[in-house]
C-alpha cells in the first residue's frame, strides 16, 4: 500500500489556496448562509410598526440562517446622529444602521457602496427622486439604501372647516381623494392670504420659526419655490440674490400672521397647536394627524394632507428620506446586502407603510398609489395626496442644492428660518444678507 | 587593609538587608496604602477623563474631514466667527449672572435656615435641596411646560392679572432670562448647604464679642460672618463657576440655543457644530475653549484661597 507524500511546498499551495477561497467566497443566499448581524433600527413612533421591522427581519433571518440582533434607537434628542457618530470615530457597532438625509454624506468614507442593492430595487420599484439620490448618491455611487420607515414629506395639514370658513378655500376640492390636484391658484399669494384670514379668524396658521427641522424644512420649501439658493450646486455662495431677497419679503409678511411666539417652536409645537384645535394648518407629515385620532377626534376628522403652494420657480414640498447605512467595517457585509435587498422588496413595502398607518414614505415612483394611503380615515382620503401621487410638486430638501456636506451645515445651523426672523424683526435687509453669508463661507471648511 | 575590607564588606551586607526591608516598610507605609486604595478611582479618572480630554485636544487638531493634521487652524477659523465671539460672550453673561444670583440666594436662604430652630431645620434643608437633587433634565422639562410658547402655565395664571402673554423663550432677553433663572432654581440649594455648613462652623463667641462691642446686624455679617465663610464662598463660586460654564442640558431642553443663537453657550453650540453639523473638530476646539476661561478663574480663585490659608 504506497502513501503519497505531501511536500512542504504542496502544503503551503493548498493552505494558500483554501484561505484565498475562504476570504474571496461570496456570500451564499441559500439555506446555510450563516452568520452574525447587528442592526440598528430608527424606533419608529407608531406603536406596532417596529414590530413590522423585527417581523421582516426575522423572517428573512430564519430563511438565510443568519443570528440578527436589533436595536431600536430614538431619534429624540439626537440619538441617532450621537449613535452613527460614535460607531464612526470607533469603528465598531452595528452592521446596519439607519440614518437620515445628511447622515450618509457626512459619513461617506465609512460606508460600503450599496449599488447592488439600490440599482435592482430601482429597477424593480421604479426611480427615485432627485432628493434620494442627492441626500444618497456621491460620484454614482449608492452610499446607502433608501428606507421606507422614517422618510416623510411635511407638507400642509389643513383643517378642512376653518380653511373654508375663514380663507374660503375647499381644500377637499382641491386635492380631492383618488383624483388629481386641481392646485392651480394654489400659490404662494393664495396662501399668504388664508394666512391673514385665518389668523384674523383666530386660528394663524402653525408655522415654527425656531431652529428644528420643522421650521426649517418649511423655509427651505419657501425658499425653493422663489428660486433662493444660499449656496449653489458648484459650492459658491448665491446668498445676494433677488431671489434670496424676494424670499426674505414673503416670509415677512408671512410672519406677521403666525403665532407671536413662533421663534420658540419646536418639532412638538406645531403638532399641539393643530391638536389642541388652535390653528388652521401646519406643515407635518401625518403624525400629528394621527395623535389627534386618538387624542381629538374631532379635530382629526376635519384634517387634511395636501400639497404645498407654488411660488414662482414652482412647487416644492419638504421631504426628508431615511436610509439603511452599511457600514465599510462591518464583518458581513453580504448578510447585511442580502438583508437590505430583503427590506427594498415590494412586499416589504407595502408592510412598513401598512404598519405606519401611511407615515412612512417609499422613495420609489411605483410605491406612491398603495392601498393604505387610499383607505385611512378620518375623513377618507385624507392622506390620499400626502406620497405626491400625481408627482405634482418636486419633493426637496432645504439648502439643496448646495454640496451636502455644505448644505448640511446650513440646515442644521437653521440659517434659513435665522435669515427671515432677522429680517422680520427689522434688520436691514443687506445686513441680514451679509450675515447669511458670512456664515455660509464658514461652512465651506473642508 | 584588611581591616577595610572587612568594613566595606559589612557595609554591602547591611545595605542589601535596607534594600530587602524597604519594599516591606513601603508596603506597611499609610500613604502607600492609601495610593493603592484610590489607585482604582486614579485609573477610572485617566480612562474617563484624562483620556477623553487629551482626545478632544487631538480632535481639534484635525480638519473637517478629520483626515489632516491643522494644528490650531480650527481656534484661528472660530476667532473670525461672529457667532462663536457671540457664544462667548452669552457663556460669560449666563455663567457670570447664574453664580451671582446662585451666591445671593443661597447666602440668603442659608441665614433664614440656620436661624430656623434646630427641631424643625432638618426638614427645611431637605425641602430646599430638592431641586438640586432632582436630575436637571427631568426638572428642566417640568420648565419648559411651564414656558411652553403655546400653553404656558405661568402666562395662564398672568393673565388672571391682565399681563401678558410673555414670549419666554420666543425673545432673546427673557429667554436668557429663563435660562439662566433656571439654573439658579437648579444650583441655588448647592450655595445654600455649603454656606449652611460654613455658617454652623463660625464660633458664637465671635457673635457674642461682636455684640459687646456694639455691633449692628450689618457689622456682624460684614467683619464676622463674610470673613469667616470666605473660602468656602470663593471654592462653592469656582466649583459653580466652572458647572454653570459647562452647562448643557436646562439650554438645550428649553431653548436648544435660540431664538437667533441668543442663548447658545458653549456646550450646546459645539453639539450643533460637532454633532448635528458633523464638524467635530471644530466642535471640540469649541468645548475646549472653556478651558482657558476657566484656568484663569481657577488660579485666582485657589491662589486667593491659598494666601488666606497662609495667613491663618
Amino acid at each position: 500500500m504506497s502513501r503519497k507524500k505531501l511536500t512542504r511546498r504542496q502544503f503551503v499551495a493548498a493552505t494558500a489556496m483554501s484561505s484565498a477561497a475562504l476570504i474571496t467566497a461570496p456570500y451564499v443566499r441559500g439555506a446555510y448562509a450563516a452568520g452574525k448581524l447587528s442592526i440598528g433600527f430608527w424606533d419608529h413612533w407608531v406603536p406596532d410598526a417596529n414590530k413590522t421591522s423585527t417581523d421582516l427581519v426575522n423572517e428573512w433571518a430564519a430563511k438565510e440562517k443568519v443570528e440578527v440582533s436589533i436595536d431600536y434607537i430614538t431619534s429624540n434628542n439626537k440619538k441617532i446622529e450621537l449613535t452613527v457618530a460614535a460607531e464612526a470615530q470607533a469603528k465598531s457597532g452595528h452592521d446596519i444602521l439607519q440614518m437620515y438625509t445628511w447622515w450618509p454624506h457626512a459619513y461617506s468614507e465609512q460606508l460600503e457602496p450599496v449599488n447592488d442593492v439600490v440599482e435592482p430595487a430601482i429597477k424593480q420599484n421604479g426611480e427615485v427622486n432627485g432628493t434620494v439620490k442627492y441626500l444618497g448618491q456621491a460620484a454614482g455611487k449608492w452610499l446607502a439604501v433608501p428606507a421606507t420607515p422614517g422618510s416623510q414629506i411635511k407638507g400642509p395639514c389643513t383643517r378642512i372647516d376653518l380653511m373654508k370658513k375663514y380663507a374660503g378655500i375647499d381644500v377637499q376640492e382641491m386635492y380631492p381623494a383618488g383624483a388629481p390636484p386641481k392646485a392651480d391658484n394654489w400659490t404662494m399669494e393664495t396662501f399668504l392670504k388664508a394666512a391673514e384670514a385665518c389668523q384674523k379668524g383666530g386660528f394663524p396658521f402653525g408655522i415654527g420659526l425656531g431652529e428644528t427641522t420643522d421650521s426649517v424644512d418649511t423655509a427651505g420649501a419657501i425658499f425653493q419655490s422663489f428660486g433662493a439658493e444660499l449656496v449653489n450646486a458648484k459650492g459658491e455662495p448665491t446668498v445676494k440674490t433677488d431671489q434670496v431677497r424676494q424670499a426674505l419679503e414673503y416670509y415677512k409678511k408671512l410672519i406677521a400672521f403666525l403665532p407671536p411666539d413662533a421663534p420658540s417652536w419646536d418639532d412638538a409645537s406645531n403638532n399641539k397647536w393643530l391638536i389642541s384645535g388652535r390653528g388652521a394648518l401646519i406643515m407635518n407629515p401625518p403624525s400629528a394627524w394621527a395623535v389627534a385620532k386618538r387624542d381629538a377626534p374631532q379635530v382629526a376628522e376635519q384634517c387634511w394632507t395636501h400639497g404645498f403652494p407654488a411660488g414662482p420657480k414652482g412647487r416644492f414640498a419638504p421631504y426628508l428620506p431615511y436610509y439603511w447605512g452599511l457600514w465599510n467595517f462591518s464583518k458581513n457585509k453580504e448578510a447585511a446586502k442580502s438583508l437590505l435587498t430583503h427590506l427594498s422588496q415590494a412586499s416589504s413595502i407595502e408592510k412598513f407603510v401598512s404598519a405606519s398607518g401611511g407615515y412612512d414614505l417609499p422613495a420609489y415612483a411605483n410605491m406612491t398609489t398603495l392601498k393604505t394611503w387610499a383607505e385611512v380615515e378620518p375623513p377618507k382620503g385624507t392622506l390620499y395626496h400626502y406620497p405626491n401621487p400625481y408627482n405634482h410638486q418636486t419633493l426637496s430638501i432645504a439648502a439643496s442644492p448646495a454640496p451636502p456636506k455644505i448644505a448640511q451645515q446650513i440646515y442644521a445651523q437653521a440659517i434659513l428660518t435665522k435669515m427671515a426672523l432677522r429680517f422680520a424683526q427689522g434688520e436691514k435687509m443687506e445686513t441680514t444678507l451679509a450675515w447669511a453669508e458670512g456664515e455660509c463661507e464658514g461652512f465651506m471648511r473642508t | 587593609m584588611a581591616e577595610v575590607v572587612v568594613q566595606h564588606s559589612r557595609a554591602a551586607r547591611t545595605t542589601r538587608a535596607r534594600k530587602g526591608g524597604s519594599l516591606h516598610n513601603a508596603l506597611r507605609r499609610k500613604s502607600t496604602v492609601a495610593f493603592f486604595l484610590t489607585l482604582p478611582l486614579i485609573l477610572l479618572i485617566a480612562l474617563l477623563v484624562l483620556y477623553p480630554a487629551l482626545y478632544s485636544v487631538h480632535l481639534s487638531t484635525l480638519n473637517k474631514s478629520m483626515q489632516k493634521f491643522v494644528g490650531f487652524g480650527n481656534f484661528t477659523f472660530l476667532f473670525k466667527r461672529e457667532t462663536f465671539w457671540m457664544v462667548v460672550k452669552q457663556s460669560c453673561i449666563f455663567a457670570i449672572t447664574a453664580v451671582i444670583f446662585k451666591a445671593l440666594i443661597g447666602f440668603i436662604v442659608a441665614h433664614f435656615v440656620h436661624n430656623i430652630p434646630a427641631k424643625g431645620q432638618r426638614k427645611w434643608r431637605g425641602m430646599l435641596l430638592v431641586p438640586w437633587v432632582i436630575p436637571p433634565a427631568m426638572s428642566t422639562l417640568a420648565w419648559l411646560w411651564l414656558f411652553d410658547p403655546s400653553y404656558s402655565a405661568f402666562n395662564y395664571t398672568l393673565s388672571f392679572f391682565g399681563i401678558g402673554p410673555i414670549p419666554w423663550l420666543g425673545d432673546a432677553a427673557w429667554a436668557r432670562f429663563s435660562v439662566i433663572l433656571v439654573n439658579v432654581w437648579y444650583g441655588a440649594p448647592f450655595f445654600m448647604i455649603m454656606y449652611l455648613a460654613a455658617l454652623k462652623s463660625v464660633p458664637d463667641q465671635l457673635y457674642e464679642a461682636a455684640a459687646i462691642d456694639g455691633a449692628n446686624w450689618w457689622q456682624r455679617i460684614w467683619y464676622v460672618t463674610l470673613p469667616m465663610m470666605r473660602n468656602i464662598i470663593a471654592i462653592t463660586t469656582l466649583f459653580s463657576l466652572i458647572v454653570t460654564f459647562a452647562n448643557f442640558d436646562i439650554v438645550r431642553i428649553l431653548t436648544s440655543g435660540g431664538p437667533l443663537d441668543q442663548t447658545q453657550i458653549f456646550a450646546t453650540y459645539a453639539f450643533r457644530v460637532g454633532i448635528e453639523s458633523s464638524d467635530i473638530p471644530l466642535g471640540a476646539s469649541v468645548s475646549l475653549f472653556m478651558v482657558p476661561i476657566l484656568a484663569v478663574a481657577a488660579i485666582f480663585i485657589l491662589r486667593d484661597v491659598s494666601k488666606r490659608g497662609n495667613e491663618a
